[in-house]
Formats: C-alpha cells, sequence, structure tokens
C-alpha cells in the first residue's frame, strides 16, 4: 500500500498541473461547501437559544385545581413529543416573580390573592424544526384546562422561513459546486488515462490485472480528494479567525454572539466527503473509459 | 515399431504440446495476416519463424498471448483453448509469456530497472525479491549500469537488451521474441540469442520470429517454420 502511495504522490508531483488545478477546485468546493455549514450550524445554534430548547409554557385555567393535575399531564404526554414537564404552582411563580422584582415588593403585599395562574413547563423533543414545534402548541392549546401555550416568538416564525429558503439554496450551491469538483476530477483522471495509454497498453501485455492498473488512479483521486480537503477547510479557518476577530471586536459590546467555527465531527466529514469524492469522480471516469 | 504404437505416441506428443495452433486464420479487414496456419510445438523447442517482412511472423505471436483475436481456427495453450479465456483469466496467461517485442514497448517514462521490474510487480512479487532479481537479469544483459537510465537515452541496440531483460526475468515457461536482433550489430545479436539459448537450456519454450537468416547459420537445434503470404510454406528441423 505504501509503495501506492509514493507512486501516487510522484505521479501527482509529475503531473503537477492538471493535478494542482484538481486540488484547487476541491478545496474550493469544499469552501463553499462547509462556509454554508459554518453558517448553518451557527444559526441552528442560534435558533435553538432563541427557541429556548424547545421549551414552552403551559398556562393552565383559573378554575384548575392541583387535583387535576395527574390527569392534565396524563394528557398532554398522551401527544407524544414531551421530553420533560414539570409543574410550576402560581404560589412558587410569585415567589420567583417577587425575587425578581427584589425592591418592589411592597406592590406584592397588596395583593388579596395570587393572580398568577398554574404553569407547566414543557421541553419538547422536537428543538430545531419550528413548524412542528408550533403544531404541536396548538394541540396543546386546544386541551381542557389549558389556557394558552407560549412558545417561541412571533417574528421567529418568519425569520425561520426566510432562513429555510437560504438553507435550500445553500444546499442547491453546495451541490452545484460538489458536482463541479467531480467533473473537474473525473476529467483530470481521464487525462492522465490517456496520457499513459501507452504506459497502461504494456501493463495488460505483461500481464497487470485491470486492478492493478486502476489502483494508482484510485490513490490519486482519494489523495486528491484528502488535500482537496484539507486546504478548503484551512482556507475557511484562515478566513474565520480574521474575521471573527474583527465582528467580536465591534459587536460584542451590542449583542451576545456566540460564533463558532465547524464542529470536529464536521470537520471530518467534509475531509471524509471531499476523499470519497476524489475517489468518486475516479470511479466515474474509469468506467466510462473503460466499458 | 508397429502401427498402434505410432498412434500412442502421437496422441501422446500433441497431449504434450505447450503450443497448438489449428487451421488459424487472421484478417485485418480484407488483408489475411495468417492463412489457416496449423502449428503442433512441444515443451522445451526452439522455434525459429522466418519469412519476408509482411509474411505474418508478429501476427502469429501476437495472436498467441491474445493481443490480437483469431478470425478462424483455434489455438490452444497447454492444452487451454484461448478462445475461452476469460477477461479476468487473460493477466495469468500473459504472465506464462516473455515477450521482446519488435518495437519494444518499453515505458518512456520510467527507468530500465523500473520497465524490468513491472513485469515481477504485476505477478505480485515482494520488492526485495524484485530488486535482486532485475539486477541480477540486467546484469546477465550488460544493462546494470543503465539501471537508472530512461529508455529514451538509450541506443537501440540497449533498448532491446532491456526489453529481452523484462521478457525473461519472470522465469516464463514460453518466451516470444519479435525480431530480438533486429536493432543489434552482429556480435550483440549473437550475444542475445545466446542469452535465449541458456533460457532454452534450463528448459523454456522459445519462438524467434525474424527475416534475419544469418542467425539461423549460428543457431543450435532448433525448428525452422517459413511463412509467406501468411501461410505456412516449409517446416524444417536443424540440428
Ligand atoms: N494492425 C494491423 N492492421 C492492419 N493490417 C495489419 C496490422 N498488423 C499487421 N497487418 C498486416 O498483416 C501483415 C502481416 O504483418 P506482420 O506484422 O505479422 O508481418 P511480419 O512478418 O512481422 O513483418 P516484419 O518482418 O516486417 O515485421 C502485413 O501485411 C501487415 O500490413
Ligand atoms: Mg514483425
Amino acid at each position: 500500500m505504501t509503495r501506492y502511495i509514493t507512486k501516487a504522490l510522484a505521479d501527482i508531483r509529475s503531473n503537477r498541473f492538471l493535478n494542482l488545478i484538481t486540488i484547487v477546485t476541491i478545496s474550493l468546493s469544499i469552501l463553499v461547501v462547509s462556509l454554508f455549514l459554518l453558517f448553518f450550524e451557527n444559526a441552528n445554534r442560534l435558533i435553538e437559544g432563541w427557541n429556548q430548547g424547545g421549551r414552552a409554557m403551559i398556562y393552565l385555567e383559573p378554575t384548575f385545581s392541583q387535583e387535576m393535575l395527574p390527569d392534565v399531564k396524563a394528557r398532554i404526554r398522551g401527544l407524544g413529543e414531551v421530553e420533560e414537564m414539570r409543574f410550576i404552582p402560581k404560589s412558587q411563580a410569585l415567589e420567583k416573580l417577587k425575587d425578581e422584582m427584589g425592591s418592589h415588593t411592597g406592590f406584592f403585599d397588596t395583593l388579596q390573592h395570587n393572580p398568577l395562574p398554574h404553569a407547566l413547563e414543557i421541553r419538547m423533543k422536537t428543538q430545531g424544526d419550528y413548524a412542528q414545534v408550533a403544531a404541536f402548541a396548538k394541540k396543546i392549546a386546544a386541551l381542557e384546562m389549558v389556557e394558552s401555550v407560549e412558545y417561541g416568538q412571533g417574528w421567529l416564525a418568519r425569520f425561520l422561513k426566510i432562513f429555510t429558503l437560504f438553507r435550500i439554496t445553500g444546499y442547491a450551491m453546495c451541490g452545484l459546486f460538489l458536482l463541479i469538483a467531480l467533473f473537474i476530477t473525473a476529467n483530470t483522471v481521464r487525462l492522465a488515462f490517456y496520457s499513459r495509454r501507452l504506459e497502461i497498453e504494456i501493463m495488460r501485455l505483461v500481464g497487470a490485472t485491470e486492478g492493478f492498473i486502476k489502483t494508482p488512479f484510485y490513490v490519486e483521486g482519494l489523495i486528491q480528494g484528502f488535500l482537496g480537503g484539507i486546504l478548503g477547510l484551512l482556507i475557511l479557518m484562515a478566513a474565520f479567525l480574521a474575521i471573527s476577530s474583527g465582528i467580536s471586536g465591534n459587536l460584542s459590546a451590542y449583542v451576545y454572539l456566540d460564533i463558532r467555527f465547524l464542529a470536529i465531527k464536521t470537520m471530518g466529514l467534509i475531509i471524509l466527503a471531499s476523499t470519497f469524492l476524489g475517489w468518486f469522480g475516479c470511479y466515474l471516469s474509469l468506467k466510462q473509459i473503460l466499458k | 515399431m508397429n502401427n498402434d504404437e505410432y498412434i500412442h505416441m502421437n496422441l501422446d506428443s500433441s497431449k504434450n504440446s505447450i503450443i497448438r495452433l489449428f487451421n488459424v486464420t487472421k484478417r485485418y479487414g480484407a488483408k489475411i495476416a495468417l492463412n489457416n496456419v496449423s502449428v503442433d510445438i512441444q515443451p522445451g523447442e526452439f522455434i525459429f519463424i522466418s519469412g519476408p517482412s509482411g509474411a505474418g511472423k508478429s501476427t502469429l505471436l501476437k495472436v498467441l498471448y491474445l493481443a490480437e483475436k483469431v478470425s478462424e481456427g483455434q489455438i490452444l495453450i497447454n492444452g487451454m483453448n484461448l478462445a475461452r479465456i476469460s477477461v479476468s483469466k487473460l493477466p495469468l496467461l500473459r504472465r506464462r509469456f516473455g515477450m521482446v517485442f519488435q518495437d519494444f514497448k518499453l515505458i518512456p517514462s520510467r527507468t530500465v530497472f523500473e520497465n524490468v521490474a513491472l513485469v515481477l510487480e504485476v505477478a505480485g512479487e515482494k520488492p526485495s525479491y524484485i530488486r535482486k532479481k532485475v539486477m541480477h537479469v540486467l546484469r546477465t544483459t550488460g544493462m546494470d549500469k543503465k539501471a537508472n537510465a530512461l529508455p529514451p537515452t538509450l541506443s537501440g541496440g540497449e533498448q532491446q537488451r532491456v526489453a529481452v531483460a523484462r521478457a525473461v526475468v519472470g522465469d516464463p515457461d514460453i518466451i516470444l521474441a519479435d525480431e530480438p536482433t533486429g536493432s543489434l550489430d552482429h556480435a550483440s545479436a549473437r550475444l542475445v540469442l545466446d542469452f535465449l539459448m541458456a533460457y532454452h537450456k534450463k528448459g523454456a519454450t522459445i519462438l524467434v520470429a525474424s527475416h534475419n537468416l544469418h542467425l539461423l547459420e549460428s543457431m543450435v537445434r532448433g525448428r525452422n517454420i517459413v511463412l509467406e503470404q501468411g501461410q505456412l510454406v516449409k517446416t524444417s528441423t536443424m540440428l
């Protein structure tokens, strides 16, 4: 195997220009793709934050009394999708409110009775998908003894619509760029194959199997994909570091923005995908040439 | 010898044939390169294929290692019908042959060493063995000092010796040599021929195609097959 790799590296070196172009093309495609992924990863985290991790407050009717609690809980659970549920009696809610108001507690002393409703705090299994959260909230609101359900914010829905549109465009762009990279890789393999036609004919004549002939091309494709992926991520990382230090310097005074680079797992997936791309381009090309 | 014994001997010899051609015809379009050729070659024979240019000598060798398919007729190698060989078995067949091509067919971008080593690499030999074996063969052909040279920087004669080295490095049981002395002066030609003779002595079956009849004179024991316009016109045994 090491023999194949050294040979492939030698071949890449001897065909420097073509291979460099291929690696750069792959890295640019990977750059575009990982740029989108970077954006989506951060946006998802932000949205999740705004969404309070799929948390919702269920306010109960004034006629609700504690004995009904097991029944109400059971019915909410019956709708599924509930990860966690916690009852907040109105007395506790008032205490909390008092704590938060601090110096204005005098106001609460004038109250004849607790005006706050009993509430249930739940966390849903679905966290990212706003439409699902909304649908589920509607179902809960329709239950007996439930007065209202509060979740997320109204503007979030509109934002998410735009975001979804953006995401679809992003996927399309990623697909397009990956296709271009695939095409260029396949083409490089084809050119390399034809430039080594004599060599391949001779190899066949002295008894080389098709596998022996194809392997160097596959190794080359894998190496190209791998290097292209690494290069693309490095470019993105450099750009990220340069820009994010500027942003956090200027904006952090106004808003709290938690922008992070791609997760290690995502980076691993990107490099894996890019390596696969090199292999797949090679596969398509050889399949077409050798049919 | 009675008749029964004669038949028995005949059957026996054909069963042991390493190469058999039955009415082999090869056409290139309308051009007939081989015309109804039947030959029976025993293991360990030294066959000399002669005839004028265009007689079909190279074609005869090419159909043996399936560089070309026959148009009609059949070829058996060790009793194995070439027409029935699958694509996946073809490399195994070719590894049994050592070939010296008329146009050498050396890879210009690979060194002399790498060109010769290729035969052993495709057969999956170990690098340490390859190194030893290739250098040995290059020494015996007098090309060891050029092991790291690229073929285009060599003279025609040197390239031919590399081609011969590559043909024998895998210790094939059949060596097919197409004009192996074509680019060599008389003395070098003798050397190459002696070299092939040494492999013949070790038991290899050798087919040499050449229109250089001088070679015949210096040849020891063998069979001369004469082709003319694709037809086998004469077979003679030299002792
Ligand atoms: N690929 C081909 N396509 C068409 N015709 C061919 C092809 N190969 C050989 N021929 C023809 O077949 C005939 C036999 O060719 P071959 O190469 O076997 O001759 P040869 O005996 O080896 O000649 P030489 O001594 O010049 O090498 C020639 O007339 C040649 O023109
Ligand atoms: Mg010829």
